[in-house]
């Protein structure tokens, strides 16, 4: 019996932590015994830039990129890159994103304009969303750079593999003084993907 | 994040770039050399960790190719890595390295960027192995990587010859999970051969060895049909794809069912196997990214195919989805339905995130002066090329590792012949030519532009702006940073002292560039000069060495939201409508790192720093 390869697109912005996530996700479905294969992009990217990366696992990879259309899950690390994205989620796949606001450089520049109401754009988008106030939930973990594993945290009960997986996987991508915080911010990540918000617009 | 070196038997999820350096490292490789350039730098940065190798960052890819032949020419296992538009630099030695041959094995990496990433051009430099007549192999994944990269120093050692080993983008930075093995040490290296016939590459020994490269190629061919790197994968006979490299597993994505011939070795090919597998098959395509490289081979040797490049684009790079729908557009049945779904239009309007200067880079004050005198900048390639973009707009050229200071030189020669001074008139500032190039660039190929523009009597001014690093790459050492890649202490470039040795008598150096009165004063002083000169600004990479200064705020009372500050091109600053309903310009202390260039763009004085957080701003 073949297990299906699942999909995994993340976006977000050179700095977030998107390489670190997805080190950690291609560990952890290592160690979970799928074959593995994964893709991001170096660079250019890097100064400030959009970036994404893929990740895949079933019983057997042959490509490292996903497809427009066939994500499982888009995991987005910034609202504006969630929305970017979107069809890149096949049908009946699930969004999860980091409601952080992140000004493009045309945006700092006063050249363009960040989209008004981002978040009841992308609900209105997309009819499986579940927004994540990563930023605050790293604040309260005990640093706001742990955003990430807060966000691994918020997508982990939609993937196969077990809790002691993940957090001995993460205990060995992180350095060894930000152990305790990234922990406590996966759990924090977990915990609100148990009461999901499907939106974090204002009012909603 | 590293992974755990030298360890054996253990299976790792490593990049392609890492599984090369591995597989190095087992062949018993002694020494690897590299310029860096993206999608290639990381192989380098991972060899420095292995023991038992010398590794070096080259000033640039011709020395690296240089020294790698001497390491081999010595007997010595040894590997040299760039970028495509590497191989362009190091294509002279390259060229001979491939009459001379081998001692120990050398292995030549060239990581192509099909789509631009982060280049300037997609060549595709399988072309290259054809051109110089060298094997080309090209691996699929960190697996093949790894193994090809072993078995590459065998190949290399067996016909006498460098070995072109072509990776991309996708396959250099995807990372899926590889076994390691252990190292196999190799000879020392004893004594020198004094092989006159082979190492002196003069017309009548070249002439020889000509003769021996052609039959070289023929006997390669010969190897191809039977070799280790091709195999035949037979699934529906009815349908046949030959492919290399990333598009392998792409086709394999979009064509779960076909028989493939899995080319690991793409030049020459294997004319028997082809003939047999074409055989095996109904009908016959071809998928390849870029150029249609094992296409005109195949039809050259009169192999009746079914369809190659006119179903797949010559341009950028191919994914599983374009291959699924290049071949079903092509009539091939059997597509993998998932990547032929119709896709939800895109949210339209929504603004571009480019790369941009980082928030306190010490390349912001010079293109904010040079979009206010208006003059034309030939740039070059680093970081800096985005000068280019808006709101600075200061940069109109760029064509490739340090010609900006020679093609500034052209420009000028030519301004001058049209329309010659008069004697003893004032030269309009403006109408001197600019170059501007870093420090990693202009020591991989500024250096012998600038002794052009000072011998040839030029009158351009060269900006270099040292950041004591090579920042687009992430950071890499170069020879004016006084440290090595395996992280000794060493000499650095006195780079004044370079300059006036080249004949450059004008030089000034800035050390604080986020002072705009100062850097604007200089630039209009040598602009106006009326001899050729260089302005040096030296301040450190602010995201490599970790720059923090005290951050600046905005007063709300004093803004006006005049928008003059954004004219820095800065990610910290956010133009925002307050509840009154009136602009103001707010600063990220997150993203601040102090420079103060906001702070001198503002006419209202509402820019400064907290006097409790650093004193006088």
């Amino acid at each position: 019996m073949s297990r299906p390869t699942i999909n995994m697109l993340l976006s977000g912005v050179g700095g977030q932590g998107v390489v670190l996530a997805s080190f950690v996700l291609s560990h952890v479905a290592m160690a979970e015994g799928y074959d593995v294969k994964q893709s991001e992009v170096h660079g250019m990217s890097q100064r400030g830039g959009s970036v994404t990366s893929h990740f895949r696992f079933g019983d057997k990879v042959w490509a490292p990129l996903v497809s427009p259309g066939a994500a499982d899950i888009l995991m987005a690390f910034e609202s504006l890159e969630a929305l970017r994205y979107i069809n890149w989620i096949k049908k009946g796949g699930l969004l999860v994103y980091n409601a952080q606001k992140i000004n493009p450089s045309p945006v700092a520049a006063g050249l363009a304009t960040y989209p008004e109401d981002i978040d009841g754009k992308i609900a209105a988008a997309w009819p499986r969303v579940q927004c994540v106030k990563a930023n605050e939930l790293a604040a309260k973990a005990g640093t706001v750079k742990s955003a990430n594993v807060v966000m691994l945290g918020a997508v982990s009960p939609a993937l196969p593999f077990a809790q002691e997986t993940w957090e001995a996987v993460i205990r060995k991508a992180v350095p060894p003084k930000s152990v305790d915080v990234n922990m406590e911010a996966f759990r924090l990540g977990v915990a609100t993907a148990a009461q999901p918000e499907a939106t974090c617009a204002t009012g909603a | 994040m590293a992974i755990n070196v030298e360890q054996e038997h253990v299976a790792e999820i490593i990049s392609g770039n890492e599984a090369i350096a591995r597989g190095a490292w087992e062949a018993g490789v002694k020494l690897a050399s590299a310029y860096p350039g993206t999608p290639s730098t990381e192989i380098l940065e991972e060899m420095a960790h292995y023991t038992g190798v010398y590794s070096e960052w080259s000033p640039n890819e011709k020395v690296a190719m240089e020294v790698a032949i001497g390491a081999s020419m010595a007997g010595g296992r040894a590997l040299v890595c760039m970028k495509h538009v590497g191989l362009n630099v190091a294509a002279d030695p390259f060229f001979s390295a491939a009459y001379i041959g081998v001692k120990g094995g050398l292995v030549v990496v060239s990581a192509d960027d099909p789509g631009m990433h982060s280049s300037q051009d997609e060549q595709d430099n399988r072309n290259f192995g054809k051109f110089a007549r060298v094997p080309v192999i090209e691996p699929s994944d960190s697996g093949e990587a790894k193994d090809y990269m072993v078995m590459s120093y065998d190949l290399s050692e067996k016909f006498d010859t460098p070995v072109l080993f072509r990776t991309t983008t996708r396959t250099s930075h995807s990372k899926s999970i590889v076994t390691f093995g252990d190292r196999t040490e190799t000879e020392p290296v004893t004594k020198l051969d004094r092989d006159w016939n082979k190492y002196v590459m003069m017309p009548g020994n070249a002439i020889a060895r000509h003769v021996i490269v052609e039959q070289r190629v023929k006997a390669l061919e010969e190897y191809a049909d039977d070799c280790p790197f091709n195999r035949i994968e037979m699934g529906d006979p009815k349908i046949g794809i030959i492919c290399s490299g990333s598009a392998y597993g792409y086709t394999r994505e979009a064509l779960p069912d076909a028989s493939y011939l899995k080319l690991g070795m793409t030049y020459p090919l294997p004319k028997k196997m082809i003939e047999k597998f074409r055989s095996m098959v109904d009908k016959m395509y071809i998928v390849e990214e870029l150029d249609p490289f094992i296409e005109d081979a195949i039809k050259l040797m009169g192999i009746k195919i079914d369809g190659g490049k006119e179903l797949n684009s010559l341009l950028g790079e191919i994914s599983p989805r374009s291959v699924a729908q290049s071949l079903d557009k092509g009539g091939v049945p059997g597509v993998n339905d998932s990547l032929l779904v119709d896709l939800m239009a895109p949210v339209e309007g929504l603004p571009n995130r480019p790369p941009t200067l980082c928030p306190g880079c010490s390349h912001r004050g010079v293109f904010v002066i040079l979009k206010k005198l208006r003059v034309f900048v030939s740039g070059d390639i680093g970081c800096y090329t985005m000068g280019a973009l808006e709101p600075f707009s200061a940069v109109h050229a760029s064509t490739c590792m340090g010609a900006s200071i020679s093609m500034a030189h052209g420009i000028a020669k030519v301004q001058e012949a049209e329309a010659p001074k008069a004697a003893g008139a004032r030269p309009d500032y403006r109408n001197k030519v600019v170059g501007i190039i870093g420090d990693s660039t202009f020591y991989h190929s500024g250096v012998t532009s600038l002794m052009d523009v000072a011998y040839n009597k030029g009158n351009t001014l060269t900006i270099i702006v040292d950041n004591n690093t090579t920042a687009m790459t992430g950071g890499q050492d170069n020879p004016g940073t006084g440290k090595t890649l395996l992280g000794q202490p060493s000499e650095s470039v006195d780079l004044v002292a370079l300059v006036k040795a080249l004949g450059i008598k004008r030089v000034q150096t800035i050390t604080d560039p986020f002072d705009l009165e100062l850097v604007e004063k200089i630039i209009r002083e040598e602009l106006e000069a009326d001899e050729p000169s260089v302005v040096i600004t030296k301040y450190p990479c602010v995201l490599e060495f970790k720059v923090k200064r005290p951050i600046y705020q905005v007063d709300p009372e004093l803004c006006i939201g005049c928008k003059h500050c954004l004219k820095a091109g800065c990610m910290a600053l956010n133009l925002t409508i307050d509840a009154n309903g009136d602009r103001k310009v707010e600063i990220d202390p997150a993203q601040c790192n102090g420079c103060g260039i906001c702070a001198q763009l503002c006419k209202e004085d509402a820019i400064n720093r907290p006097v409790a957080e650093g004193g006088n701003a």
